[in-house]
């Protein structure tokens, strides 16, 4: 007998707080959730009755459809709460913002925010579940969970894989939760990019193995995921120029034939094609970056489902 | 009026020892073993330790401008509470205490109303803006011990020099908050394995390091009295064993959370762990505890910093930086560096009351016939369990709430006068 893993009423702040055999679970959960959205019509009755709030104080379009088509699929009530457009962006503080929401009977909460550990701060002051729909530089469980899923549904295990994660490591709460998870179903994950984009101790805390060029990095890879550059952090003095970044750290046919013949290539988006990745790569035989965005959409129902109690 | 502390263990030359004290008015009169005195009226403090007050050169009062997070009565009351007898205020109010007639307002005010000390440290510029120096000379006249625009840290060296000389000129020390902006940046903890953890901008170490370095080498062309405050780092301890080594007139103090927390605490982003400068690694709060045992840490201040709790229960990164310190300073210090043998408590006594005294030129404050009567007396077997209702300070915000701590302050007098006392 296996012990069943308990969702109820959780919540999902990072992947630390979830074992290999519940992240599995989850896994197991989105493929039959997969198979929903593939249907003529997309939608169960389960959560009939519960109301899921997207708040969402940082702006991100594609990340809330994604958590609204899930609640949505699922027969929840969906309501979308946006910075900048109400209270908040007139100063009123996040805690009377969720006193307010939660006065209005929600029971689930999809909430992103640039401040890291705010989504603690949603669950403390509403006392209801929380999904971390990424929190500053600091995490991005659903991110990680649905590129494991496609992964997962590939290669159909985690175990022995070499993950390389190239790009902005420093500002990416995506390859934070991805190193978390990945490793905790057996993977081994290098991350690689200039020492000015690369976060004081990452090997110690996450348990990585750290590559300052791309060919060391990208070497025998199952898996290679490039990560957005943002042409903000050139004001921070973190790199010179987008064309020189793309000089050393494209990834192309060039630079792929390190990693393995059919290794898969995975961006959690929007791309700059041309500085991380080059289409010939993107839109490659071994490219799954558009099965990311649907498979995001299963990822996001199976965690409704199991954290909101959903009867099967 | 007569008062006799009787049988109490009291810090006394350097040595803690049994010996009764006799207070006449504001003065200590006599100092010795078995002093019988029939009009006084008697403290016995059989089983408790006697210290003269403590002194905490560090401390925002919030007041004029932030009553909301302190005014100069609450914080003096939190001060008496935690056995501070004396405390130098801070000058970052609304307005800054730039000018004499606000030096005079927070002196008066503490003077009137307070339950401790208030000496005041003045901007050494103008508004705390680092553009003009202000008007040392006549604030010092009116009473001020030292110059400081504490977080407003001075950016431009070449004021900070000019400063520093005019400071001299007038016999004030020049108190620094260490900190370059550029590399601080939006900094939130110490950059480390922690703030990577927790994907919160790092606040580097070398933003105190490159400008005690810097105003080492001002203050030794000035021929300044430099003070730094709240030191973190083992690099930043490293260059003050260097400067007093080379004899120059360069001091520092540490805060008790630097001396007994790390950056870990930062793990739950529990924002009363945020503050300037961050917590730092475990091999920095070593260094600063042996900077303290060795000396090249001359004292021990909070900076007391309340922040009202809907300030600081914001996200991590919005929330203010700072901690209030006066109600857990002594129990923090014992329970974590006396308690298990790391410091002795005679060295606590000195580098909290003492020398902090001495480095900003307040009266002396040893427990002996003439000086003023400030004595601190605590039970060691005691405990503070440091609720918000134990907090007399209007703001709340520290690490240790909702903690117990070893040791309790039962009597805390001023000028003879009991400012605290223990039901």
């Amino acid at each position: 007998m296996t012990d069943v893993p308990q969702f109820l009423g959780r919540n999902l702040f990072d992947l630390d707080d979830y074992s290999a055999a519940e992240i599995l679970y989850i896994l197991e959960a989105a493929k039959g959730m997969k198979e929903i959205n593939l249907r003529e019509y997309k939608k169960i009755p389960t959560l009939r009755g519960k109301t899921v709030c997207t708040l969402f104080v940082e702006n991100s379009t594609r990340t809330r459809m994604s958590f609204e088509l899930a609640a949505s699929r699922l027969s929840a009530d969906v309501v979308s709460f946006e910075a900048p457009i109400s209270s908040l962006g007139k100063g009123e503080s996040l805690q009377d913002t969720i006193y307010t929401l939660d006065a209005m009977g929600i029971d689930l909460y999809c909430f992103r925010h640039s401040s890291p550990g705010s989504p603690q701060l949603v669950h403390k002051y509403s006392g209801k579940p929380v999904i971390n729909g990424g929190d500053g530089r600091h995490a991005h469980p659903t991110q990680a969970l649905l590129d494991i899923f496609s992964i997962w549904e590939k290669l159909g295990s985690l175990e022995g894989l070499k993950v390389a994660i190239v790009g902005d490591i420093l500002n990416s709460r995506v390859v934070r939760s991805n190193m978390i998870g990945m490793r905790k179903l057996g993977a081994s994950i290098t991350v690689c990019g200039p020492r000015t984009l690369m976060p004081t101790g990452i090997e110690e805390v996450y348990g990585c193995r750290v590559e300052y060029q791309l060919a060391e990095a990208l070497l025998d890879a199952d898996v290679v995921m490039g990560l957005r550059m943002q042409m903000e952090r050139m004001t921070d003095g973190l790199f010179p120029s987008l064309e020189e970044y793309s000089k050393y750290y494209v990834l192309s046919k060039d630079t792929i034939k390190y990693a393995k013949d059919d290794a898969l290539i995975m961006h959690p988006g929007p791309m700059n094609r041309g500085v991380e990745i080059l289409p010939e790569i993107a839109d490659g035989k071994h490219s799954i970056i558009v099965e990311q965005v649907a498979n995001g959409v299963a990822i996001r129902m199976a965690l409704m489902f199991l954290i909101l109690g959903g009867k099967a | 009026m007569k008062t006799l502390i009787k049988n109490g263990m009291v810090y006394h030359e350097g040595h803690i020892r049994k010996l009764d004290i006799l207070i006449e008015d504001t003065l200590i009169s006599k100092v010795g073993s078995l002093i019988e005195d029939k009009e006084s009226k008697v403290i016995d403090a059989k089983g408790k330790h006697v210290f003269p007050g403590f002194v905490d050169i560090h401390a925002h009062l919030r007041d004029p401008g932030h009553t909301y997070k302190e005014d100069i009565v609450s914080g003096t009351h939190a001060a008496a509470h935690g056995g501070v007898t004396s405390l130098c205020a801070m000058p970052n109010t609304e307005p800054v205490v730039d000018n004499i007639a606000t030096v005079d307002y927070v002196q008066r005010r503490a003077k009137d109303l307070g339950y401790a000390k208030v000496y005041v440290i003045a901007a050494m510029t103008k508004e705390s803006l680092g553009k003009e120096i202000s008007e040392m000379a006549t604030m010092k006249a009116g009473g001020i011990v030292g110059v400081s625009d504490d977080g407003n840290c001075v950016q431009d060296a070449k004021l900070m020099l000019n400063g520093m000389r005019y400071a001299r000129n007038f016999d004030l020390p020049v108190i620094i908050h260490a900190e370059d902006y550029s590399l601080a940046g939006r900094g939130q903890i110490n950059a480390g394995i922690v703030a990577t953890r927790l994907g919160l901008n790092g606040l580097t170490g070398l933003a105190e390091e490159t400008i005690i370095a810097r105003d080492i080498m001002l203050a030794e062309a000035a021929g300044a009295k430099l003070h730094i405050a709240h030191i973190s780092t083992a690099h930043s301890i490293e260059m003050v064993r260097d400067a007093k080594e080379r004899g120059l007139d360069v001091s520092c103090e540490v805060t008790p959370h630097h001396l007994i927390l790390t950056e870990e605490a930062c793990l739950g982003y529990d924002t009363n762990t945020k503050m300037k400068p961050p917590l730092r690694t475990e091999a920095d709060r070593q260094a600063c505890i042996r900077g303290l045992i060795d000396g090249t840490i001359d004292c021990i201040a909070t900076d007391h910093a309340p922040h009202a709790d809907f300030e600081k229960s914001r996200e991590f990164d919005r929330a203010p930086f700072g901690i209030i310190g006066f109600e857990t300073a002594f129990p923090a210090l014992y329970q974590y560096l006396v308690k298990p043998g790391i410091v002795v408590l005679e060295r606590i006594i000195e580098a909290y009351s003492l020398i902090p005294a001495q480095l900003m030129g307040l009266p002396d404050n040893n427990i002996k016939r003439g000086n003023a009567a400030d004595i601190t007396i605590v039970d060691l077997q005691d405990e503070s369990f440091i609720t918000e209702e134990f907090i007399l300070s209007k703001s709340k915000n520290t690490p240790w709430l909702n903690q117990t701590l070893a040791s309790k302050i039962i009597y805390t007098i001023m000028d003879g006068k009991i400012s605290w006392q223990e039901d």
